[in-house]
């Protein structure tokens, strides 16, 4: 059996390091995985958006070809949303929500390496388009009707790359609703959870309710697209204003996936670095969830200019107003913590600090644009990208920057450099406004979004350059960052349980990183900001709620990894099938392989593993 | 390999409690059973019995909502402790897809 071995920290050769990683159930490496997925897309996703930008630095630019920017902006929205931000997100949300409730692991550890391989697949199947045949090119919302005429194979990548991946994304929602229901540490009552697990529970609820509809709406394109159905195509009787609303319907949820574990993270920096209790813990809380209900109500607002009527428009209308409140809510509260708090300028506070008054900007034009007349002047111009990008750079983005500077340390056991990371942050700061803020000027100056390129003597040209010029400030930002990571890397400088000095949530309580099963001794909670209580109380360390026990622990697997895999050669098939011959065959083959891979996980038993008490006091042992 | 697994032994009381209960739910689950199959048998009979299609299909559609709620609560233990939650996520998400029809049906479509 694969008992303990891989506990003790022994060099390993190349493939069993490989082996470990491709067969890792363990929440820590498998939140490591997510943020080198992510981050991978992340600057793919980066580098689509700088030939963007260069194109569009000067009138009637023709850098790259006009079909070639329609494929570069659709690659870019669906890498961004679906392949980066969101694993970075479930990057953290693995390493973290686990230890922030005193769990051991997720409550399905095999699900979630499945969920990590799908989305790594689909993302992978996504992005081979650029080199198999055309990339997607009918933007990341994909609207039926250009998605159907669109030829060759772009859209039937985007289409399965996405069904692939979107469904890892549910398993994972769904795996984090059941750790976060079930695993809680004695006296973890949901109103003493910390609020990045609060907002992940309820993003995982926006998942398993919004991912379904995304599903759906996939599955008819893809019908439309390779099997010959007709959902979309209103000359045989289909409707192609169903495809906006099935997609808007999981898209507005969608973005507050996105925005509210950021929302969370902020909420752990604020607290921490103005060394003060979380202001309004439980409106903060309500807010949340009261977020995640409305957030199903405004889908139409995406479509204000498709003629759904004056009824529909005011009513979705007010709605969308109806959001600003709790949001509002939010930010009130953010501001309450820091006021008279004892603040510590660190960078995860500094990103904290920007990413108010970016992200007041971006709900102050969101609510501009949920105004339905004033909407039919905005829509589709570039003052749509700089809300959007408002709110997710300086939203989502920005959580993401500052989690890796504020959780680094706990996941990897090294302090950035705050230095290096002082110097990112000022950089995407500045970049990101240089970028984004001129482009609502644009879009009232009349300059439309998804534009390959435009004319001279409008008056668009320095705004549009500046704008560029922002763009390469935000690549330096993050090339530094890159730097830094490589640097404290390399340095290896260790530190201790709680390098910030100041954590509050129990995952500052144990080593940085963790022991592989996290708690020796299961915790016991004793308040919101667990750890912190201990430490007023003078304690080194969390109150223990159990004896020193033998710990089951589940074994690594390598099915999740070929489930996928069939998948992801079904996809091929599927695709190739309309073409080929041999397609049907490879379709086959894939999802076979898959049932297969699925039977032997049902038919073999895999009971996990014990540490026993020996192992777990020689290990806490010679750590101190 | 012996690990410090709890048993913990049942004393009588316990034990003829947990019986009593269980006897109970038995009953009840029969006596649900039965009602289930009535039911059935009754949205059967209505289309069988050839009345209009504004009472039948109300009615069976009637019908199946408490057989649903039946299912749910008589053999999926919602009734039970510890299911506040599920029971909230169900009736949050059949509030949702209810108000998303509606819109569909009163301002979208009509
Ligand atoms: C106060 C809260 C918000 C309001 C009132 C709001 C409102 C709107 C409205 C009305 C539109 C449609 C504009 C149009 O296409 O004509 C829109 C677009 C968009 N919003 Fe927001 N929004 C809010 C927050 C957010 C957040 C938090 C995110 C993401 C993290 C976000 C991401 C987007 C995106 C991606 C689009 C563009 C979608 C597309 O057409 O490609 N919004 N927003
Ligand atoms: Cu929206």
């Amino acid at each position: 059996m694969t008992t303990v071995a891989n506990s003790v920290g022994q060099k390993k050769g190349f493939g069993a390091t490989l082996w470990d990683w491709l067969t890792t159930v363990d929440h820590k490496k498998i939140g490591i995985l997510y943020l080198i997925g992510g981050g991978f897309f992340f600057v793919l996703g980066g580098i689509e958006a700088m030939l963007i930008r260069l194109q569009l630095l000067i009138p009637n630019n023709d850098f790259v070809s006009a079909g070639f920017f329609n494929e570069l902006i659709t690659m870019h929205g669906t890498t961004m949303i679906f392949l980066a931000a969101m694993p970075l997100l479930f990057g953290f949300m693995n390493a973290i929500v686990p230890l922030q409730i005193g769990a051991r692991d997720v409550a399905f550890p095999f699900i979630n390496s499945l969920g990590f391989w799908m989305f790594f697949f689909g993302g992978l199947f996504l992005n081979l388009s650029w080199f198999l045949d055309a990339a997607p090119d009918a933007g990341w919302t994909s609207y039926a009707s250009l998605s159907i005429a669109s030829t060759g194979h772009g859209i039937d990548f985007y289409a399965i790359g996405l069904q692939i991946a979107g469904a890892g994304t549910l398993m994972a929602g769904i795996n984090f609703l059941v750790t976060i229901i079930n695993m809680r540490a004695p006296g973890m009552t949901y109103m003493r959870m910390p609020l990045f697990t609060w907002t992940t529970f309820v993003a995982s609820a926006l998942i398993l309710f919004a991912f379904p509809p995304l599903t759906i709406g996939i599955f008819f394109l893809t019908f439309d697209r390779m099997f010959g159905g007709n959902f979309f195509d209103h000359t045989a009787g289909g409707n192609t204003i169903i495809w906006e609303h099935i997609f808007w319907i999981f898209g507005h949820p969608e973005v507050y996936i996105l925005i509210l574990p950021a929302f969370g993270i902020f909420s752990e920096i604020f607290s921490v670095f103005a060394r003060k209790r979380l202001f309004g813990y439980s409106a903060m809380v309500f807010a949340t969830v009261l977020i995640g209900f409305l957030g199903f109500m405004v889908w139409a607002h995406h479509m204000f200019t498709v003629g759904l009527g004056p009824t529909a428009n005011a009513i979705f209308a007010v709605a969308t107003m109806a959001i600003a409140v709790p949001t509002g809510v939010k930010i009130f509260n953010w501001l309450l913590t820091i006021w008279g708090g004892s603040i510590k300028i660190t960078t995860p506070m500094l990103y904290a600090l920007g990413f108010i008054p970016s992200f007041v900007m971006g709900g102050v034009t969101g609510v501009q644009q949920g105004a339905a007349p004033l909407d039919y002047q905005l829509h589709d111009s570039y003052f749509i990208v700089a809300h959007f990008h408002y709110v997710i750079v300086g939203g989502v983005v920005l959580a993401i920057l500052a989690a890796t500077h504020y959780w680094w340390p706990k996941m990897f056991g090294t302090m950035l450099s705050e230095k290096l990371g002082k110097i990112t942050f000022w950089f995407f700061f500045i970049g990101f406004h240089m970028t984004f803020f001129l482009q609502h000027f644009l879009g009232l100056m009349g300059m439309p979004r998804r534009v390959w390129t435009y004319m001279d003597g409008q008056g668009w040209n320095l705004f549009n350059m500046i704008s560029t010029i922002g763009a390469i400030l935000m690549a330096i930002g993050v090339i530094v960052l890159i730097i830094n990571i490589i640097m404290t890397t390399a340095k290896n400088v260790r530190v201790g349980n709680d390098p910030w000095e100041d954590g509050r949530t129990l995952e500052w309580a144990i080593p940085s990183p963790p022991p592989f099963y996290n708690f020796a001794q299961t915790p016991l909670v004793r308040g919101l900001d667990t750890y912190w209580i201990e430490k007023q109380e003078g304690h080194n360390g969390y109150t223990a709620a159990e004896p020193v026990t033998d710990i089951h622990m589940p074994n690594g697997s390598i099915i999740p990894f070929f489930m996928t895999l069939g998948l992801f050669i079904a996809g091929f098939g599927a695709m190739y099938r309309v073409d080929h011959s041999w397609g049907l065959a490879v379709l086959i083959f894939g999802l076979a392989f898959t049932f297969l891979m699925m039977a032997l996980r049902s038919i073999k038993d895999d009971l996990g593993y014990y540490v026993t008490k020996d192992q777990i006091r020689r290990t806490e042992r010679g750590r101190d | 390999m012996a690990h410090d697994i709890e048993i913990i032994e049942k004393t009588p009381a316990e034990y003829s409690y947990k019986k009593r209960r269980s006897d109970r739910l038995m009953r009840s689950q029969l006596m649900m059973f039965a009602l289930m199959i009535f039911m059935t048998l009754i949205s059967f009979a209505a289309v069988q019995a050839g009345f209009s299609a504004y009472f039948v299909v109300p009615v069976v559609l009637l019908l199946a909502a408490v057989q649903v709620g039946l299912q749910l609560y008589y053999f999926m233990h919602m009734s039970e402790k510890g299911h506040g939650l599920v029971a909230f996520f169900m009736y949050g998400g059949m509030l949702i897809a209810f108000l998303t029809v509606l819109a569909f049906v009163t301002i979208i479509w009509w």
